[in-house]
């Protein structure tokens, strides 16, 4: 259970940073499409910089330094590649789908071919770094003890440093959109641009932060999720990672309490169809009523084999369970009122 | 209405009619993409001391030059039979990403209704044995079952945007995982009788052609020697066409066409506007569960059926392919055999520069990029004209300025008739 709570925390990481992300944009009126494309290129950026800087002496004895720097760049870079969805959804008024769908689509094309060009390998690897004694050490985990009750286990046990860093912004974040004026400026520029530029807000300046922040936050999750999840590996994409979180956003109703408990559920169900057979089947089959029905009805084991030993059961119980929880939810749904209409200030 | 026009004016209207313009702003996102792909090749010649000007430039050349760039009559040849064969399965998910975006659905599960497509033509392909019906009867069944099985898979966004106004986007990204679990798990129960064993790799399903099941190709693969191009790149013609058809001249289609431009107006119109949602998905979804069925169908082709977790790029790909040609389904034809006929000269760059495969893929993002500034350079075209011939004012055509507004929506009027229609049933 821990292990499974553990992985859960590994997983959800990414998909609450991003989702957020996606608040950001579209919050501040700009459907952000293109946190994939983000995730993907901020992720490159921060492998590429782990890529150079890790054989640097300084750095094998400080690798969560490195890890530091690493995710900042990542940040940065991905609040940059963010930059050309805004030029073209708020200078040029494109429609935003079609903007976020090119994004989505340079940023593999982009990296896979720089990776191609300049390191000669289909995918860059930073998991392990080569220390001053040439022996492999662990780039990622911040901390490792295995002393300690389950409950810190989950928390300070093989966790990464990323992970305390994501809770730290995920709450700063919330709290600043919420309780400051900028951040209810930006939130009523989403709602009724022409209302909000009537008193005085420059809505371009609040979407262009919106989108930015966005930017920099799906950076920040695409390299979470390629040094932690994908094991360090950069090869072009975030296995959909950004598309999962814009459906958590919207499962989440575009506040950042629904998007962290829709990241941890859907974390969890991911995570038990990794670990069911150690997490569920194992503690179900040592009981001694369950051994009897299996022993008793072969046509139940034979359902119970075919079905519930099965990966692809449990892989389909995320997306279904998001599925109909949305169904159900969707009456209360309420996205920003003027998100993916380009501003115009004549229309009021 | 306005046909009292001069010549001049008719001369003047050439650009200013919304299809030229169309193709001219096309036209120029291809430009511009092509020329920051150069610019791009340049940037890494400058950059990087291993590779020379010389080689960005013939880079740039292989690339524009598509499966010519092959060599010698025969390899063109085979090169360019497999190009439009590669095409078929785009331009159908092309036409089903179109036709969901005429009626103002952003279809991102063509790759779900994909897989699902694949699944059913494969299952019914190699599930019956062909000593049992004719080879052709399977292959149209086959066919058939994974357009069917495209349309249900189609029809889930659809009806949860109908039914419970879930946007259709995140379902479409939910389903495509569902459908790619479901197709791994499908055949993973029934890997005896589908998976091909003969060769080392067991990721695959066997070819269909093993059961005797394969498109005709009325000699297009003797044509194009070696390559696997078969009648499909036809049918996907004849659908492209009967696509537009049903768009631009049929009650059904004007209606899709209504509720994408304005959902409550056409509501208010008398139609029936959450049906049409669920029709346009379902039949997106067979759009595309039909390329991949064709594709399957070839005979010869590999289908890796473990696949949970990675979704077809053909998919995806659909989405440029259909904003490149502004949702014409005609237009769809030529944009994907432009995608794969830059995708073709990118296959040769690996062997012949310091460069690769990705550039293309490149190339085609940054049109797309400027793709979604076509209404900006339409506007500007339009502009352009219109400063052009300013003595074009009704005012001084000795007319009596009657209330006839210059821009009409052209909606307006048939949106009328076709409540009236509906008003007689």
């Amino acid at each position: 259970m821990v292990f499974l709570l553990q992985k859960t925390l590994i997983f959800a990481i990414p998909l609450l940073i991003v989702a957020l992300a996606g608040m950001f944009a579209e919050r501040s009126g700009i459907i952000n499409i293109a946190l994939d494309g983000i995730m993907i290129f901020g992720a490159f950026a921060g492998a590429m910089a782990a890529f150079y800087l890790r054989s640097n002496p300084f750095f094998v004895s400080h690798n969560q330094l490195l890890f530091l720097i690493c995710l900042v760049i990542a940040s940065l870079f991905g609040a940059l590649f963010s930059l050309l969805l805004s030029f073209s959804a708020i200078n040029l008024k494109a429609d935003h789908t079609i903007g976020g769908t090119a994004l989505n689509l340079l940023a593999p094309a982009i990296t896979l071919f720089l990776t191609k060009v300049l390191f000669n390998k289909d995918k860059l690897e930073m998991a392990t770094m080569v220390n001053a004694e040439g022996q492999r050490t662990d780039f990622g985990y911040a901390i490792l003890k295995d002393d300690l009750n389950p409950v810190a286990q989950i928390f300070f046990d093989k966790t990464y440093i990323s992970t305390f860093i994501a809770i730290g912004v995920f709450i700063l974040l919330s709290f600043w959109i919420y309780k400051t004026k900028t951040g209810l400026r930006l939130r009523s520029c989403g709602e009724h641009p022409q209302a909000a530029a009537s008193v005085g807000i420059n809505v371009k300046a609040m979407r262009y932060l919106g989108t930015t922040i966005s930017g920099a936050l799906a950076g920040f999750g695409g390299y979470a999720f390629v040094a932690t999840v994908a094991n360090g590996t950069a090869e072009g994409t975030v296995a959909g990672m950004g598309f999962l979180a814009l459906a958590i956003m919207i499962f989440g109703n575009w506040k950042p309490l629904g998007i962290a408990l829709g990241s941890l559920l859907f974390g969890f169900l991911k995570c038990l169809a990794v670990t069911y057979e150690r997490s569920l089947i194992e503690p179900l089959e040592s009981t001694a009523w369950m051994q009897k029905i299996l022993e008793n009805s072969p046509a139940f084991t034979n359902f119970y084999n075919t079905v519930f030993k099965n990966m692809y059961f449990y892989n389909l119980i995320p997306f279904v369970t998001v599925l109909i929880v949305l169904a159900f939810t969707s009456k209360k749904s309420r996205a920003p009122k003027a998100e993916g209409i380009p501003y115009d200030k004549g229309a009021r | 209405m306005k046909k009292t026009t001069t010549v001049n004016e008719n001369k003047t209207s050439f650009f200013q009619h919304p299809a030229v313009q169309s193709v001219v702003a096309s036209l120029i996102c291809i430009l511009g993409g092509l020329l920051v792909g150069f610019l791009v090749l340049l940037f890494m010649a400058i950059f990087s001391k291993d590779i020379s000007f010389s080689e960005a430039i013939s880079g740039i050349f292989i690339v524009l030059s598509g499966p010519f760039a092959a060599g010698n009559a025969k390899d063109i040849l085979f090169s360019f039979g497999n190009m439009l064969f590669t095409a078929t399965p785009l331009i159908m998910t092309g036409l089903s990403v179109s036709l969901a975006f005429k009626t103002g659905l952003f279809n991102i599960g063509a790759p779900g209704q994909y897989l699902m497509g694949a699944m059913g033509a494969l299952l019914v392909g190699l599930g019956i044995p062909q000593e049992s019906m004719p080879t052709w009867l399977i292959w149209l069944l086959a066919l058939l079952v994974g357009t069917l099985l495209g349309m249900i898979w189609g029809a889930i966004p659809g009806f949860f945007k109908a039914k419970f106004n879930v946007n259709e986007v995140i379902v479409c990204i939910l389903t495509n995982w569902m459908a790619a679990n479901i197709v791994s798990w499908v055949f993973a129960a029934n890997k005896e009788q589908y998976v091909n064993y003969a060769e080392t790799k067991t990721n695959f399903i066997r070819k269909t052609i093993s059961n005797g099941v394969s498109t005709a190709t009325f000699g297009l693969d003797k044509l194009f020697k070696g390559s696997y191009l078969d009648a499909s790149i036809i049918i996907v013609c004849v659908i492209a066409v009967l696509l537009y058809v049903m768009l631009n001249k049929t009650t059904f289609g004007y209606e899709l066409k209504a509720c994408g431009y304005n959902r409550n107006a056409s509501k208010y119109a008398g139609m029936n506007e959450k049906r049409n949602i669920v029709l346009s998905m379902a039949i997106a979804g067979a759009l595309a569960a039909c390329g991949a069925a064709l594709w399957c169908l070839n005979g010869k082709q590999d289908f890796k059926w473990d696949t949970y977790q990675s979704l077809p790029a053909d998919g995806f790909n659909g989405i440029p392919a259909a904003l490149l040609a502004s949702n014409n389904p005609i237009g769809v034809i030529f944009s994907s055999i432009f995608l794969r006929y830059i995708d073709k000269g990118g296959s040769y760059l690996a062997g012949r520069t310091s460069f690769n495969e990705y550039v293309p893929q490149l190339i085609v993002a940054v049109i797309i990029y400027f793709a979604g500034f076509s209404k900006f350079i339409k506007d500007f075209l339009s502009r352009k004209k219109k400063n052009a011939a300013p003595a074009k004012s009704p005012l001084l055509e000795n007319k009596v300025p009657v209330a006839e507004p210059v821009s009409v929506p052209p909606v307006t009027e048939p949106t009328a008739s076709v409540a009236g229609e509906e008003a007689d049933k």
